[in-house]
C-alpha cells in the first residue's frame, strides 16, 4: 500500500513538472537570468560587450543618477502618468457608463469603442503622427484649425507650449479607453440591482446621487484593478514615444520616458550597457516602489469585508 | 484510412522539418567553398538590392549569401556581433570607436596595400584608428543644402554665403503656407549636427583628441540657428523628414537640407530650377562646411571564416572597381569612394552632381571616430534646447564640451 502511495505521489510530481516545467524553464531563461545578468552588468564598465571584466562599483550607478537627461526621463515619467491615469480612469468610467445605459445597440457600441485596443500601438503611433497630427496644413487636427482661421500647428516639434502631449496622450487614450471600459462594465453588471431599487425606495434621485453612493462605491475592487494595471502600463511607455518622436538621427531631449532614455544609452549604437543596466535596476527599483505602496493603500489582496 | 493522432503528429513534423531544411541559400554544400553572411542595411532605391546580390554570386572564393536587414540596422549589428551568429561581413556606418576596441571588427589594413592613396581621404580617416583601416569605405555621401531659383528670384534673395544671410533669406521666403526652410522635423539637431561648428572654423574633436568646440564662437553661431525658429522660418512637422526631398518637391518649403542622394529626384522633378549649397560659412573663420560620410564593409571577429571573408571584401570593394561604380551610380546616387573612379564618372561631371563632388572635396568633413555616441547625445540634446526654447548657447555647449571632455578621457584612457 504504502509502495503504491510513493508511485502515485512520484507521478503526480512528474505530471507537475511536465506541466509547469516549460513555463518555469521559460520565466527562469528569459526573464530572471536577463534579470540577474543585468544586476551584474550594472557594476562593470560594459561598452559593447555583455561579459565584461573591468569592474567599477558603483560608477555607473553614480553615472546615471547624475545624468541631467536620465533625472528628466523620470519627471517625464512622473508628468505622463499624472495625466494619463486620471484621464483613461475617467474616460473609461464615463464611457462605461453611457454604453451601459443604452437600450439598443449596445454591443455595437460595445465592440466600436473596444475595437482600438485591437490596433498596434506602432501602428497608431504612426497615423496620429503622419495624418492626424502632421504639422502642415493638410493635417487633420490642422485642416480643423484652418477652418477657424488659425495658423498649422507643428504639433510633435514644438516645446513652448508643448504641444506634444497632446499627441502622446491622445494616442494612449484612444488606443486603451475601450478596454478599461469592458473592465468596468463587468464591474458595472455584477452589482446587485436591488442596491439601486433599495436606495430608490429610500429617495435618492438617479443620476449622480446614485452614481456617487451607490455605483463608485461597489466599483472599488474594479477600480482598484483598473488604476493598477494604468500604472504598470504607464511605467512601460515606450512604443508611441519611440514612434511619435524618434528620427534617424535620434530623440529630442523633451518627452523622453526612462525606457527610451535607456534604449539610447545600451541598445543602438551606445551600447552602453553597464550604465543601462544600473538604469534598469534603479528604474525597477522605483517601479516596486510605487507599486507596494500603491497596494498597501488601495488594500490589495485584503480580504474583502 | 482513419487519420490517427499519431500520424497526423508525425505529418506535421516531418512538415516542420522540411520547412526548415529548404533555408540552405544556393545550395553550396559540399562544394567545399566557405559560406559567408553579407549583410546590408535596407537601400530605398529599386535594384541595390539584385546589384549586391549578382556581386556575390559572381564570386569565385566562397558562397556568400546577402542578408538585406530592414529596419534598424545600427541596433541589429550592434547586438548580433555579441553573439556567434552573427554576419561573416557587413556593411557598418562606422565602426564605432568602441567596437574598434572590444575587438569586434577585424583589421583589414593589409587589403588596402598599394592604393590606399586612392580613397578618399575625408571618408578613410574615421575608419583608421592607431593606423590601421577597420572598415573599407564603398561609397561618399554627402548632405547640402537644396533651393528652388524660382522662389528665391521671387522674394529678391540671392543664394546665401553666410549663415547670416541663410537666416534672413529664410524669413523673407516665408510666404503664406510656404516656409522658408526646412531642416528636418525636430528642428535641425539631429541632421546639422556638428555642421555648423565646422561652418564656423571649428570641429567636433580636435586632432590631439580635445573638444573641438570649446570656443565663444560655438555659442554664437548655434546661437543663430534659433532664430530660424524663432521667426517661424523653419518648415516643422512635415510627413516626410529631411531625407526625403518631398517637402521642397510639394512647395511646402523653399530650401531644404537633405542628401545627396535625392539629387536625382529633385532634378527629375524640378528641372533647372533648383541649386545647391554648402552650409554657410559663419564668423571671421568661417568656411562652408558639408558632413561626409560612408558606409563601409567590416569583417567580424566572431566570424570563423575571416580569412575568407576578407578575401572576399579585399575581391569586392578594392579590386572589382566595376562594381564599385556600378554601386555607387546605377541605383542611389553617391559618389564612388575611390578618387579615380569618381574622376571618371560621367554622371558628376557636370550640373549640381559635379558641385556636390567639388562641395566634399573642398568642404567635406566626417566624423571624427572620437565623437562617441554619448558625446553627440549631450551636444544634440543641448543643440535641440538652443534651437526650440532658445537656451543660453553658452551653458549648454559647456555642459556638452564638459559631456566630450569626460568621453575623451574613457577613450584615452584605454587606448
Amino acid at each position: 500500500m504504502a509502495a503504491y502511495g510513493a508511485v502515485r505521489r512520484r507521478r503526480q510530481a512528474l505530471w507537475f513538472w511536465v506541466f509547469t516545467g516549460p513555463f518555469v524553464l521559460g520565466l527562469v531563461l528569459f526573464t530572471y537570468v536577463p534579470l540577474g545578468w543585468s544586476v551584474w552588468l550594472s557594476f562593470f564598465d560594459a561598452h559593447n560587450t555583455v561579459s565584461p571584466t573591468d569592474f567599477t562599483g558603483l560608477d555607473n550607478y553614480r553615472q546615471v543618477l547624475g545624468d541631467p537627461a536620465f533625472r528628466s526621463a523620470l519627471g517625464t515619467f512622473a508628468l505622463f502618468t499624472a495625466f494619463i491615469v486620471p484621464a483613461t480612469y475617467a474616460l473609461s468610467l464615463g464611457l462605461a457608463l453611457a454604453v451601459s445605459r443604452l437600450r439598443r445597440a449596445q454591443a455595437f457600441f460595445r465592440s466600436v469603442f473596444f475595437l482600438p485596443t485591437a490596433c498596434s500601438y506602432v501602428v497608431a503611433a504612426l497615423v496620429w503622427k503622419l495624418s492626424v497630427f502632421n504639422g502642415v496644413r493638410f493635417g487633420l487636427a490642422n485642416t480643423v484649425l484652418g477652418w477657424f482661421g488659425a495658423e498649422p500647428v507643428a504639433w510633435l516639434s514644438v516645446t513652448d507650449p508643448p504641444w506634444y502631449w497632446l499627441v502622446v496622450v491622445t494616442v494612449r487614450l484612444w488606443l486603451q479607453a475601450g478596454f478599461y471600459m469592458v473592465l468596468f462594465l463587468a464591474g458595472l453588471q455584477r452589482i446587485p440591482p436591488q442596491l439601486y431599487e433599495a436606495a430608490a425606495v429610500d429617495g435618492a434621485r438617479p443620476g449622480w446621487q446614485t452614481f456617487r453612493h451607490i455605483t463608485f462605491p461597489a466599483l472599488r475592487a474594479t477600480s482598484v484593478a483598473v488604476v493598477l494595471l494604468l500604472v504598470i502600463n504607464a511605467f512601460q511607455a515606450f512604443d508611441e514615444f519611440y514612434n511619435l518622436l524618434s528620427d534617424a538621427r535620434g530623440y529630442p531631449p523633451y518627452a523622453r520616458p526612462p525606457l527610451v532614455y535607456l534604449y539610447y544609452t545600451a541598445l543602438g549604437q551606445g551600447q552602453n550597457l553597464g550604465v543601462g543596466s544600473a538604469g534598469a535596476v534603479v528604474l525597477a527599483l522605483v517601479i516596486a516602489v510605487v507599486t507596494v505602496v500603491q497596494s498597501r493603500w488601495s488594500g490589495l489582496g485584503r480580504r474583502e469585508a | 484510412m482513419p487519420i490517427s493522432r499519431r500520424l497526423l503528429l508525425s505529418g506535421g513534423a516531418a512538415l516542420a522539418l522540411t520547412g526548415c531544411g529548404s533555408d540552405t541559400g544556393r545550395g553550396g554544400e559540399g562544394s567545399g567553398r566557405p559560406r559567408l553572411s553579407h549583410w546590408y542595411h535596407q537601400y530605398g532605391e529599386a535594384g541595390t538590392r539584385q546589384a549586391v546580390g549578382r556581386y556575390a554570386a559572381a564570386y569565385e572564393g566562397a558562397d556568400v549569401r546577402i542578408e538585406w536587414r530592414p529596419g534598424n540596422y545600427d541596433q541589429q549589428t550592434a547586438a548580433a556581433l555579441l553573439t556567434n551568429s552573427g554576419p561573416d561581413v557587413f556593411e557598418v556606418n562606422g565602426p564605432s570607436l568602441d567596437q574598434i576596441r572590444g575587438g569586434q571588427v577585424a583589421d583589414l589594413t593589409g587589403l588596402l596595400d598599394g592604393v590606399k592613396d586612392d580613397f578618399d581621404r575625408a571618408v578613410l580617416a574615421p575608419k583608421t584608428w592607431d593606423g590601421r583601416v577597420w572598415a573599407i569605405p564603398q561609397v561618399v555621401d554627402t548632405q547640402l543644402l537644396y533651393y528652388r531659383r524660382s522662389l528665391l528670384e521671387q522674394a529678391g534673395v540671392r543664394p546665401p554665403r553666410t549663415l547670416d544671410e541663410l537666416v534672413d533669406a529664410a524669413r523673407s521666403l516665408t510666404r503664406g503656407t510656404v516656409k522658408g526652410l526646412f531642416l528636418g522635423n525636430d528642428g535641425g539637431a539631429g541632421v546639422l549636427g556638428g555642421t555648423p561648428l565646422y561652418a564656423a572654423g571649428l570641429s567636433l574633436v580636435t586632432a590631439d583628441g580635445r573638444p573641438g568646440f570649446d570656443d565663444p564662437a560655438a555659442a554664437r553661431t548655434l546661437g543663430k540657428l534659433h532664430r530660424l525658429y524663432a521667426e517661424k522660418s523653419l518648415l516643422l512637422g512635415a510627413p516626410a523628414d529631411w531625407s526625403d526631398p518631398s517637402a521642397l518637391l510639394q512647395g511646402l518649403t523653399a530650401m531644404q537640407w537633405s542628401g545627396l542622394w535625392a539629387l536625382p529626384v529633385v532634378k527629375k522633378a524640378l528641372g533647372y530650377d533648383f541649386g545647391v549649397l554648402p552650409f554657410p560659412a559663419d564668423g571671421p573663420a568661417g568656411r562652408p562646411a558639408v558632413p561626409v560620410g560612408a558606409y563601409g564593409a567590416a569583417v567580424s571577429t566572431r566570424s570563423g571564416r575571416q580569412e575568407a571573408a576578407k578575401a572576399y571584401v579585399k575581391w569586392l570593394w578594392v579590386d572589382r572597381s566595376d562594381y564599385q561604380e556600378d554601386f555607387a551610380l546605377s541605383y542611389g546616387f553617391h559618389i564612388p569612394a575611390r578618387r579615380s573612379l569618381a574622376a571618371k564618372a560621367g554622371k558628376l561631371k557636370e550640373g549640381a552632381a559635379a558641385e556636390a563632388v567639388r562641395f566634399t572635396a573642398d568642404h567635406g568633413y566626417a566624423q571624427p571616430l572620437l565623437w562617441t555616441v554619448a558625446a553627440q547625445t549631450a551636444y544634440q540634446d543641448g543643440l535641440s534646447r538652443i534651437i526650440k526654447e532658445g537656451a543660453d548657447p553658452e551653458r549648454e555647449v559647456r555642459a556638452a564640451v564638459r559631456r566630450t571632455a569626460e568621453e575623451l578621457k574613457r577613450a584615452g584612457k584605454k587606448a
